[in-house]
């Protein structure tokens, strides 16, 4: 067991369009991976996979050694294999508290399911000190969601699934309409992960935010691996050019399909 | 930092406004009938006569609020009274049994409330459509079996009776059962994880479904929930008046509706107020009697609970805004 997640020969499809064409894709203790490609390129895709949201068609997934049954894992599933995903939109419900958001579907709670607000409004207390960092002024444990910026969001989420001891934090475009300021407050907590031995999945079309942060690329075209790179072997100018060759070869090839 | 700690403060209290403008409302509203008809207003019988009345939209109001709190509406509770009123007199009336008539009757109450969860959930149908079909289905249903004739019920001789709709002191047992409805569902929602994933469901759907929360399930539980409030209103009709009607609940619809907006609960879904519902139960159900009481036609009560309707919402909303 020297990889967290190992995918080989990972296929795809929604009704009939094939979204993934023979995946391997790995990611190793305390490893960031940042997975880059152009919209459809099959990212979102390979993350719901590995989140437990899609099953795959065919192929192999092993995670911490287990080998996984396409028909049997589910995001419950992959939460107790301590894989978490923070999707951008979707991570907190805008209407609720903080303390809330932190324990959705994992609440302290007594023998007959109510709830112990007053433990989890000190846990998030903590989580707040702790894990994110907050000493901010106006953020409380009481704060409404739809109060918090675009990157105290992200920060709320990141330190959701690390309070809960995920291994593997998978972001999906975590900067996504995040002002610079805001971009490098989530770039700090991908630091964190790294720094709590943790491992991290990031999504990302923006080179310049996943160049500092990872410790390897995967690009991703068209439902293929086109390309992985450590992060010491090329520098951000590099790397850039590498891609820019793929999506060249890879409109070449949309505007030969149409005059086809 | 102690500026720090009177913002926290202001928060805390701006929580709470429209909780608070609620209840000078409340008070307001009542002060003018004490006002205009002091004869009325200043006796307690009257007072009596709303604990009486006023249990029968709460408890539909509380049901409500819990599928408004999860962004959905059930408008087929009227009938579902009315079907669950049938099943308890004709249950009654045949075993002579208070507890299988109860059972049966609040049984015919979690079906329906299943099929509608069901077909939102599992079908994909929207709630309002689904609701509006099954009211016109069960409202139908119950006039062709019971022929659409009245039935009585000899219920007042059984101690249940005294349970339900007899008298503590000068207090009415239904309203008890009300206050204790509304306790029990306000611990439900605000300090019960079920409560939780509701108003989750309600904020957003994906995000309590990405962590886990099995979303139809909950949703089908809340119309169930519905379901059965409003079996619990048409028993207790059953009770208050010892008789069955067919066009039972018929003019429950828009004032439970208008109770739980009233109250401060949004149709978005997210935000509820128990407190709210139960209080402004007490302002539609009493807006008709102060009306006439003050000497205005009977006329007067639709365009006065449409008056307050408008200007309690618009402030509810606008509370929130400045939040």
């Amino acid at each position: 067991m020297d990889k967290l997640v190992e995918m080989t020969n990972i296929y795809k499809s929604y009704e009939g369009v094939v979204a993934l064409k023979g995946i391997d894709f790995e990611v190793g203790f305390n490893e960031v991976v940042g997975v880059l490609g152009d919209n459809g390129a099959g990212k979102s895709t390979l993350i719901k996979i590995i989140s437990g949201a899609h099953c795959f068609d065919a192929g192999e997934m092993y995670i911490k050694g287990v080998k996984i049954n396409p028909k049997k894992y589910s995001v419950k599933m992959a939460h107790s294999m301590g894989i978490e995903t923070v999707y951008q939109e979707k991570a907190l419900a805008d209407k609720q508290t903080l303390w809330r958001n932190i324990f959705l579907g994992r609440q302290i709670t007594n023998k007959l399911g109510f709830i112990n607000i007053k433990k989890e409004k000190e846990e998030t207390d903590k989580i707040m000190h702790d894990v994110m960092g907050f000493r901010g002024i106006g953020v409380d444990v009481d704060s409404v969601i739809k109060t918090l910026s675009g990157g105290e969001k992200q920060g709320v989420a990141i330190s959701r699934a690390m309070y809960f001891e995920a291994d593997l934090v998978i972001l999906d475009e975590p900067t996504m309409a995040l002002s610079l300021q805001e971009v490098k407050k989530v770039l700090k907590f991908i630091q964190t992960i790294k720094d709590k031995g943790k491992s991290c999945v990031y999504i990302s079309h923006n080179i310049a935010n996943v160049y500092p942060v990872s410790d390897r690329f995967v690009a991703i075209d068209r439902g293929k691996v086109v390309g992985s790179y450590n992060h010491e072997d090329l520098s951000l100018e590099e790397l850039s050019e590498e891609l820019i060759k793929y999506t060249k070869v890879s409109t070449q090839i949309n505007q030969g399909e149409r005059i086809l | 930092m102690d500026n720090l700690e009177t913002k926290y403060k202001v928060k805390r209290f701006s929580r709470y406004k429209s909780q608070i403008g609620l209840v000078i409302m409340t008070a307001s509203i009542f002060v003018l009938f004490m006002i205009t008809s002091p004869e009325v207003f200043l006796r307690g019988r009257i007072y009596q006569s709303f604990l009486s009345t006023v249990p029968f939209i709460g408890f539909m109001a509380l049901g409500l609020t819990f599928v408004l709190a999860m962004g959905e509406i059930d408008l087929s509770f009227p009938s579902v009274m009315a079907l669950s009123g049938f099943i308890f007199t004709i249950t009654f009336q045949t075993t002579n049994s208070v507890i299988l008539a109860l059972i049966c009757s609040i049984l015919s109450g979690v079906i329906v409330g299943f099929i509608n969860g069901t077909l939102v959930t599992s079908i994909g149908i929207p709630s309002i459509v689904v609701t509006l079909g099954m009211q016109f289905l069960i409202r139908g249903f119950s006039n062709i079996i019971s022929n659409g004739l009245a039935r009585t019920v000899a219920v007042d001789k059984t101690i249940s009776y005294k349970i339900f709709v007899g008298k503590l002191g000068p207090i009415p047992a239904q309203s008890i059962w009300f206050i204790g409805l509304a306790i029990f569902f306000y611990f439900l929602l605000f300090r019960h994880k079920f409560g939780e994933h509701v108003l989750f469901i309600g904020d957003n759907q994906e995000t309590a479904r990405m962590m886990g929360v099995n979303v139809n399930r909950v949703k089908i539980i809340v119309f169930m929930l519905m379901g059965v409030t409003a079996s619990l209103a048409g028993i207790l009709s059953c009770y208050r008046m010892r008789t069955w009607w067919p066009t039972m609940g018929d003019g429950y619809m828009m004032m439970t509706m208008a109770a739980a907006f009233v109250g401060g609960t949004s149709m978005a879904g997210g935000e509820a107020s128990i407190f709210g519902t139960f209080l402004a139960s007490f302002i539609i159900g009493s807006l008709e009697a102060g009306i006439v009481a003050a000497g205005l036609s009977g006329f007067w009560t639709r365009f006065v609970c449409g008056l307050l309707i408008l200007i309690s919402v618009t402030v509810h909303v606008l509370v929130k805004r400045k939040k």
